[in-house]
């Protein structure tokens, strides 16, 4: 039976007296900008970053990575001209270093793509002021990693027998191998986190675009001597032709906007499934065989949680740094770094939950063979593998608990690496320890990656830091639109400041003037 | 500031009519304003995606999720046709006593096809309704456009919307609290 409206009233039990009174308690909100910015303050910031001359430490920095990545360069060359003997593989080992550090990078990549793509659906307005490094970060991680298995096919120019295309030989890939689900799930993460990337850049290089006159006439003029003036009349035409192919023409118009947005709603939407189906696909190389310690259930959570770790201990790494040297403290303050030491707490104790849940799950599952792995792990010919991981992944984080660490840039910044140290161990503890004591005894041994492994990983450090630094200094490092929507109180069209900020705020009273007419009359 | 004569030649060389506005609040009222009045022809350009504005201007639901619907469809039947096709069709190969088809084995090849191509389809999407790559607009005239992608805020009327009328649209402008209001050249 339907109540009507006044019988719905006389129904409800009374408000008691005492909630009248009292009234809701507004919490202080940390502001996402701090120190009351305008919108071009935030402009200006962003966008000199790549309108300076280049800065010394930038060259300094560029060179070292760019030598680092030469390693990488020798390492491969002397792989192909060789052959993938080379590493320090070999049977039972035949996943060594190759698949520890083809796991290790596309790791590095998930926090990117959580902080694009769930942290958007989930209105984390922090994240503005770093997404745009961080999938920046997520691409170049997945170059990276995806050296590896690249190269660990042996015959590198045929690696392309891994897509569906048609082949001489007739042939098609297995699909029924998760090696092979592999190729599709880190291609099309690589893709889609490449084209949600350029597309969030488009109204950024626009704004860059804009710049570009300006800019052009104050280097032009700031030039001394007649080869450097020349130089520059060229660059600077080149910098405009450049950003308005990039920028496609974007006006910000009302219309560009309400498809934009759409678009990038949906794309966070399209990225969010792979922030955990990456990983969990990564997991099944392992998970999908048969042996004792790779042959678990647990695998694909816990490898997406330890993901989305690592990449955020990633982004800390990266992220402090710059803060200090553009001093961006406006824009990423302490609340985004205590949200980020937040994240990697979570994710780290979850991942010290699994490692737990793993042994237990051995124990429990009486399976003696599974019982070994583990135990082996742990106190066997790699236990001081096994033991860095657990201090850098389970114990450093949990440092995180306290204030006094969080606000503490420079112990937030060793604890990241100490993060990224960790997660690597754990990729190899996983891989080697399971493959070095196998089924037969007399086949154990003690695996080695050899001078070739290292050269190819330790470039691809200065490969990652070559593009990142590129990256730095030709774009958009951070989403303007967005920072001024979501993060700046008089971006909200029903804003109206009470405290005096700038003369964004108030209200437009200046008497109107006009110019630009000879231009129509003419 | 008079109005540009009346004369036929030169009627044709206005474009639309450009006002400037300080923050996102006065862009927000005048669109509201603009479409109460009953313009229909009318744009606005903001730095940023101001919250509401397409709905304040009376614009509908972006079209952009069929693409990506479209794409994601196609992505998922490709993904399935070429798993059949390639390992039942084709080439059955028998391995580790697996089906040579099923939609559940290679169901990661078909979701990540499904993402990739729905992904493409969003992209395609946002350049076909925006129209863009457009390098060449009316309102790149405006001296002060650039500022529209740092903190100023703009609308435009179109000369073509029905309700148009030079000196009439003009003080309707002004009235709204821009802060400079000019004819916009073809």
């Amino acid at each position: 039976m339907a109540l009507s409206a006044e019988e719905f009233q006389t129904v409800q039990a009374p408000k008691p007296e005492v909630l009248k009174k009292v009234d809701p308690v507004s919490l202080p909100q940390r502001p996402l900008v701090e120190n009351n910015r305008s919108f071009h303050y935030i402009t200006d910031l962003i966008c000199s970053i790549v309108e300076v001359k280049t800065p010394t430490w930038w060259w300094i920095a560029f060179t070292v990575a760019a030598l680092t990545a030469s390693f990488t360069l020798m390492g491969l060359t002397y792989l192909v001209s060789t052959g993938v003997g080379v590493w320090g593989l070999n049977n039972p080992v035949n996943w060594g270093w190759a698949i520890v550090n083809f796991v290790f990078w596309i790791g590095i990549g998930h926090a990117g793509t959580l902080i694009s793509a769930i942290l958007c659906l989930l209105k984390q307005s922090w994240r503005t002021s770093i997404n745009r490094a961080a999938e920046a970060m997520t691409i170049f991680a997945v170059v990276c990693a995806g050296i590896f298995p690249l190269f660990h096919v042996g015959r590198v120019w045929f690696a392309w027998w891994l897509f569906p295309l048609p082949n001489a030989n007739w042939i098609w890939p297995q699909f029924r191998s998760p090696l092979e689900w592999d190729v599709f799930a880190v291609s099309t993460y690589g893709t889609v986190s490449f084209l949600f990337w350029c597309m969030g850049m488009i109204p950024d290089f626009a704004t860059i675009r804009d710049r570009c006159g300006e800019v052009a006439k104050r280097r032009i003029e700031g030039a001394s001597g007649a080869v450097e003036k020349a130089f520059q009349i060229g660059y600077q035409k080149f910098r405009l032709y450049l950003y308005t192919i990039l920028s496609a023409g974007w006006r910000g118009s009302t219309n560009h906007w309400r498809n934009f947005e759409m678009a990038y709603l949906l794309l966070a939407g399209l990225c969010t499934p792979l922030v955990l189906s990456v990983h969990t696909i990564v997991s099944f190389d392992f998970a999908a065989s048969i042996l004792p310690g790779w042959h678990t259930t647990i695998f694909p959570p816990y490898f997406v949680a330890g993901a989305i770790f690592s990449g955020f201990g990633m982004v800390l790494t990266l992220m402090l740094p710059l803060r200090a040297l553009y001093g961006l403290h406006d824009l990423i303050t302490q609340a985004h770094i205590d949200n980020m030491c937040k994240i990697t707490l979570a994710t780290g104790s979850m991942v010290g939950y699994a490692y737990a849940m793993e042994f237990f799950i051995a124990w429990y599952g009486a399976n003696p063979y599974e019982g070994f792995a583990f135990v082996n792990r742990a106190f066997g010919q790699y236990s001081w593998a096994y033991w860095i991981m657990i201090s850098c992944n389970v114990i450093s984080p949990q440092l995180f608990w306290f204030k006094s660490v969080r606000d503490n840039a420079a112990l937030v910044w060793v604890i990241s690496i100490f993060v990224n140290v960790g997660m690597w161990f754990e990729r190899f503890v996983i891989t080697v320890t399971s493959l070095a004591n196998d089924f037969l005894p007399s086949s154990w041994g003690y695996y080695s990656p050899t001078m070739v492994d290292i050269f190819t990983y330790f470039g691809t450090f200065g490969l990652f830091s070559v593009l990142f630094l590129l990256f730095i200094r030709f774009l958009p490092l951070m989403a303007l639109s967005e920072v001024k929507a979501l993060s700046m109180p008089q971006g909200d069209p029903h804003y109206h400041g009470t405290d005096h900020r700038d003369s964004h705020t108030h209200k437009a009273k200046t008497p109107v003037h006009h110019h630009g007419e000879e231009g129509v009359d003419q | 500031m008079n109005a540009p004569t009346e004369t036929t030649s030169e009627k044709k060389r206005v474009w639309g009519i450009i006002a400037s506005f300080e923050n996102a609040q006065d862009i927000y009222h005048a669109c509201e304003n603009i479409h109460q009045a009953g313009y229909e022809k009318f744009d606005s350009y903001t730095p940023f995606p101001v919250h509401g504005l397409e709905k304040a201007s009376g614009l509908k639901r972006s079209k952009v999720p069929i693409f990506t619907f479209i794409g994601g469809i196609t992505g998922f039947i490709l993904g399935n046709l070429i798993v059949w096709y390639m390992g039942d069709f084709d080439y059955p190969l028998i391995v580790g006593g697996k089906p040579l088809y099923s939609p559940i084995f290679p169901f990661p090849v078909t979701y990540e096809m499904t993402i990739l191509l729905a992904a493409f389809g969003t992209l395609g999407g946002m350049f076909l309704m925006n129209l863009l790559p457009q390098y060449y607009h009316p309102v790149f005239n405006h001296p002060d456009f650039k500022n529209a992608t740092d903190d100023r805020f703009f609308v435009v009327i179109q000369r073509k919307d029905p309700k148009f009328e030079m000196n009439e649209t003009f003080g309707f402008l002004e009235k709204l609290g821009a802060t400079s209001v000019d004819y916009l050249p073809e």
